[in-house]
């Protein structure tokens, strides 16, 4: 027997199709299936009250890093799906550095029937190169076969431009998506923040943003001779905007990500070495931030982020140098975004796309939407509850947020998997 | 009034030393007078007082250095402390303790005083944090060396009498450089013209953001200059080539009497050492008795951190009104010992 579930009284918001009016939605077992002013719901149906909140699909975070397997004492499978629902997420895309680095089928497999126990979808994204280390490529073929959508070495850069090449020539006979992480080795791996003023004050080796920019406009050259799906997984500088905005406007294949720390701070927001603003690549200078943001704006960043990254305190409780790097974010970034929406950066809806269905269209995902058959993935939230961000309150283990007391409007109240509320705020 | 009168109404507002950056020039100025004081009782044959008999001051080095611990620990004992050394070899810093657990260690022990020195810049300002008493940076990793610069000024003070509208070159490696950063702003506080001086790899250009001007040709950046301050290489730091040879360096950046000629003819020359000589500056010029102070940089800095120690205690020595009329009935435990 069907279950229905209606949700009535919301203001339904779909980025796909660029739906925004007062309404109801209907789930029938895991799906959806009925999307209107008025629905007329079977009998047996439960009815949730929105009350007049907004209603938009489950958002989809492709780059998220988990401690299992290898680092359970940062968080578990479980806690990670349960931060994720407090933040409205309802598919989390996991980068493969682990211990063992998810860089086979096997791994793959492990790692996708952990992810049974957390109440949100994991996506695993394998490892590019052979244990990360940028020397021989993963079985891509086998894995697309069995499902992959998409690779990446997390937060290393296929450095090697031989081996860049062929792994594009190769994975475009599966169609798969590369991800990039940007970060030229030699200009980037002393330094932990960004090169500059700053930098040079508090005695920090800085990393440039040109060890992000070569790398984009290197992949964007081998791209031109060997078409094939890549993502720059994170995007902090102007010249990275101008870069993709050229490639966009060649018609290539190429989309790209931010992370929500990257246009919501900048550099100064390490103020007296606070390691919790430690992440890579490094925050950047306000010019940078801006210039993101009007990427974001104009469409040239395609995505949004949370680059979710436990560390545990030790690991930050040290000097800013010998600090790992990574923020938490599962839960800050749909709050975080909102400020674009508030401060009238954005309209609702373009904001809502890039975490929603921008990476279902990039990933082939059928979630995304609020289109009749669609998974039941949904998020309601209310957009300007004012409060301030508590890390105390949070849900995941490790609590190393940089927006620790930062004033915000707007709050996930409800996260919907397959039609199964998994979070209710109270 | 006694010169001990004068200088024991001093109030130094700060818990602890971290840096240069964020201290007044009345800050400084009251820690320089002070150390003219002891400089006085450094060169009389008993230089002993006890105003910190009871404290314990800590030397807590992770990093390697021979001098600054030395002149730290003559200082403390040089005013009554019990001091002790602790550094990186064979303690349980090597052994994979934690900065905060060693700190958190140490604090039980009840010190009054830490000295610390630290590789990764803002580590002490991290340690500060978690012990109750106070903190003095003898240098963290490239950020800072607050007693450096002050030693440094008090230095340039007593042999020209200011240190406003002084020209002042700092030349060398000032991108691996705690000594230069806290000179840049010492300097800047106290209405100096700053001057950086050095290959553009090691110079950074946005070194005019902290108020020095920047100079790749060292005779362009020397001429008219009051005070030399020459930066030793620290080539364990370096990764990479920041100039092709030693050799090269020295030609275009080494502290001769050639390039120095385009100097004030009094203009002095100082060095925190230890000095590479062939490097960084020619033999000959730093043992020029009349134009080098870097032998009076030495003596200044046991006095100065004699200041430090003093001031930063005083609080916690029943404040000023106490300290004033003499150090010896400043601290309880001296009354103890039947003074």
């Amino acid at each position: 027997m069907s279950r229905y579930i209606k949700y009535k009284n919301a203001r339904l918001l779909d980025p796909a199709s660029g739906m925004d009016m007062m309404g109801e939605i209907m789930t029938q077992d895991g799906k959806i299936a009925e999307v209107d002013e008025h629905i007329d719901a079977p009998s047996d149906a439960e009815v949730i009250d929105c009350m007049g909140k907004c209603l938009c699909p489950g958002l989809i975070d492709m780059r998220v890093f988990v401690g299992i397997p290898g680092a359970d004492y940062k968080d578990t499978i479980e806690n990670t799906g349960e931060a994720a629902a407090a933040g409205g997420i309802t598919t989390v895309c996991v980068q493969p550095v682990t211990d063992p680095i998810i860089d086979d089928m096997a791994r793959v497999e492990f790692m996708e029937n952990r992810a049974k126990k957390a109440i949100v979808n994991f996506i695993s994204f394998p490892a590019i190169t052979k244990q990360l280390e940028g020397r021989e490529m993963t079985e891509i073929g086998l894995m697309c076969k069995a499902g992959t959508k998409a690779f990446t070495d997390g937060n290393k850069s296929v450095a090697n431009p031989a081996l860049m090449s062929k792994v594009l020539k190769y994975s475009s006979m599966f169609d798969a998506l590369i991800i990039q992480h940007l970060a030229v080795p030699e200009l980037s791996e002393n330094g932990c923040m960004n090169a500059g003023a700053l930098a040079t004050r508090l005695g920090l080796p800085g990393i440039p943003t040109s060890a992000e920019t070569i790398m984009l406009e290197r992949d964007i050259r081998l791209l031109k001779s060997t078409p094939a799906r890549y993502h720059a997984a994170q995007v902090t500088c102007q010249d990275s905007i101008d870069v993709l905005h050229a490639a966009k406007r060649d018609k290539m294949s190429v989309t790209a990500g931010v992370a929500v720390s990257h246009f919501s701070l900048n550099e100064y927001a390490i103020e007296e070495y606070r390691t919790f603003t430690k992440i890579s690549p490094p925050l950047r200078s306000e010019d940078d931030r801006v210039a993101v943001l009007e990427g974001l704006k104009d469409g040239t960043i395609d995505v949004i982020v949370s680059s979710h990254d436990p560390e545990d305190p030790e690991s930050k409780r040290v000097p800013y140098e010998l600090a790992e790097s990574g923020v938490i974010g599962l839960e800050t970034m749909m709050t975080i975004s909102l400020e674009l929406y508030h401060n009238k950066t954005m309209p609702l809806l373009d904001i809502l796309a890039k975490m929603t269905c921008n990476p279902a269209r990039i990933l082939g995902l059928a979630s995304g939407t609020l289109k009749v058959d669609a998974p039941a993935d949904l998020c309601i939230f209310d957009t300007d509850v004012p409060y301030k961000i508590d890390p105390e309150k949070m849900v995941s283990l490790t609590k190393n947020t940089p927006f620790d007391g930062r004033p915000v409007q707007g709050r996930v109240l409800r996260t919907i998997v397959g039609g199964k509320t998994v979070f209710e705020y109270k | 009034m006694s010169e001990a009168e004068n200088t024991a109404n001093l109030l130094f507002p700060h818990q602890h030393l971290l840096g240069i950056e964020g201290l007044k020039e009345q800050d400084i100025n009251c820690i320089l007078d002070l150390a003219d004081k002891y400089v006085e009782q450094n060169r009389k044959t008993n230089k002993k007082t006890d105003i910190l008999t009871g404290l314990t001051q800590i030397n807590l080095f992770f990093e390697n250095s021979t001098r600054t611990r030395m002149s730290f620990e003559l200082a403390g004992k040089r005013l009554g402390a019990d001091v002790i050394n602790m550094s990186s070899s064979g303690s349980s810093i090597k052994k994979g303790e934690t900065l905060l657990d060693t700190a958190s260690t140490l604090n039980a022990m009840q010190p009054d005083l830490l000295v610390v020195r630290h590789g990764s810049s803002g580590a002490v300002k991290l340690l500060s944090r978690k012990v109750n008493c106070a903190v003095l940076n003898a240098g963290d990793g490239k950020h800072e060396h607050p007693t450096q610069a002050l030693l440094d000024a008090l230095t340039i003070r007593r042999r020209k009498g200011r240190i406003a509208q002084l020209t002042i070159a700092i030349c060398g490696d000032v991108l691996h450089s705690r000594v230069a950063r806290s000179n840049i702003h010492l300097l800047n506080i106290m209405g100096a013209r700053v001057r950086v001086i050095g290959p553009s790899t090691l110079v950074p250009a946005n070194l005019t953001e902290l108020g020095a001007e920047v100079y790749h040709d060292m005779r362009e950046g020397l001429k008219g200059c009051d005070v030399v301050m020459m930066l030793r290489l620290q080539t364990e730091r370096m990764h990479g080539g920041y100039f092709p040879t030693i050799s090269e360096y020295f030609s275009l950046y080494g502290l001769d009497y050639d390039k120095l000629s385009v100097a004030k003819e009094d203009a002095m020359i100082m060095h925190p050492g230890p000095m590479n000589r062939g490097v960084e500056i020619d033999a000959a010029v730093a043992d020029d008795l009349t134009r080098s102070a870097i032998q009076e940089q030495v003596e200044m800095g046991v006095a100065v951190r004699m200041a430090c120690l003093d001031l930063l205690t005083r609080e916690k020595r029943g404040g000023n009104a106490q300290v004033r009329g003499g150090a010896q009935v400043a601290h309880p435990s001296n009354k103890k010992m039947g003074m």
